[in-house]
């Protein structure tokens, strides 16, 4: 497994285990409440862990290792700093999103534009890569 | 494709079909005066979708082609990747069966409530399970 996806599903293991564990405390409150404020803040954490941090988090690392290579020589699976940039902005953009959604709206707003960020740099080093399987001549 | 694998698939694709055919019941509720209890489940039907067939589907096929392991145990511990799957069916279709009841009816609170919680216990342990399994299987170059 290239490094970066190494990263990429670590990371997404991590927000597995915070998002289910968010999630089951607001499942646990809504079978016996004990905490009608906490499960209101939860609510986006638990949403963002697990959609962004989880599912596409997870999706990004296993694209990034298993979509045909670029060639045998070199770096095979593309530039590799777009893959980190990805990772980086993916990670950075879901907590800053997480922060703001206790009511701070520019920071979900930066959040938002870094998860942007990290979709066009990960689209940057894969859509080279979608295409039929054997090594390509670029 | 090991015996686990075709489990999670084959109850992935049972959820996936059963929260469709629930989300036909919500949509037809109204106009078809049917129970209020399928207007009630709209929570039921989305984890249904994101457990029952995403995470589902996700646990089962990461099991079946993450890199092995070791030679001994190819795909981590055994008993952890069984009760993982165990801890998740049981969990969600408690849930499923649970909530849109309390939803309905939250003064039966009392074992409900409870119900409810072990499900959310439940979950959590699968997902803490599966973190613990397939993590020491991605390995670097």
């Amino acid at each position: 497994v290239p490094r970066p996806s190494v990263w990429l599903l670590r990371a997404a293991l991590l927000h597995l285990a915070l998002g289910f564990t968010v999630g089951a405390v607001l499942l646990a409150h809504k079978g016996i409440p004990f905490a009608p404020e906490a499960a209101l803040l939860l609510r986006p954490a638990h949403r963002e862990l697990l959609l962004v941090g989880w599912t596409i988090q997870l999706v990004m690392g296993v694209a990034f290792w298993i979509f045909p290579r670029r060639r045998l020589s070199g770096s095979p699976y593309g530039r590799e700093s777009l893959a980190w940039l990805a990772f980086a902005l993916l990670n950075a953009g879901l907590w800053l999103a997480i922060a703001g959604s206790a009511n701070v709206p520019w920071l979900v707003l930066v959040g938002r534009v870094a998860e942007v960020g990290a979709a066009a740099a990960f689209a940057a080093n894969l859509w080279g890569r979608v295409r039929a399987f054997g090594l390509s001549q670029i | 494709m090991p015996p686990l694998a075709r489990w999670y698939v084959k109850c992935a694709i049972v959820y996936f079909l059963t929260a469709l055919l629930l989300g036909i019941l919500q949509a037809a509720h109204r106009p078809l005066g049917l129970s209020p209890i399928a207007a009630a489940a709209g929570p039921a039907q989305l984890h249904l979708l994101v457990v029952g067939w995403i995470t589902s589907m996700i646990f089962g096929v990461a099991y079946w082609m993450f890199p092995k392991y070791s030679a001994a145990a190819p795909r981590g511990i055994d008993a952890v990747a069984i009760a993982t799957f165990i801890c998740l069916n049981v969990g969600l279709v408690l849930r499923v069966a649970v909530e849109p009841v309390l939803a309905l009816r939250p003064a039966a609170g009392g074992l409900l409530g409870w119900l409810l919680v072990c499900s959310a216990v439940l979950q959590w342990m699968a997902g803490i399970g599966f973190v613990v399994n397939t993590w020491p299987r991605i390995k670097g170059p």
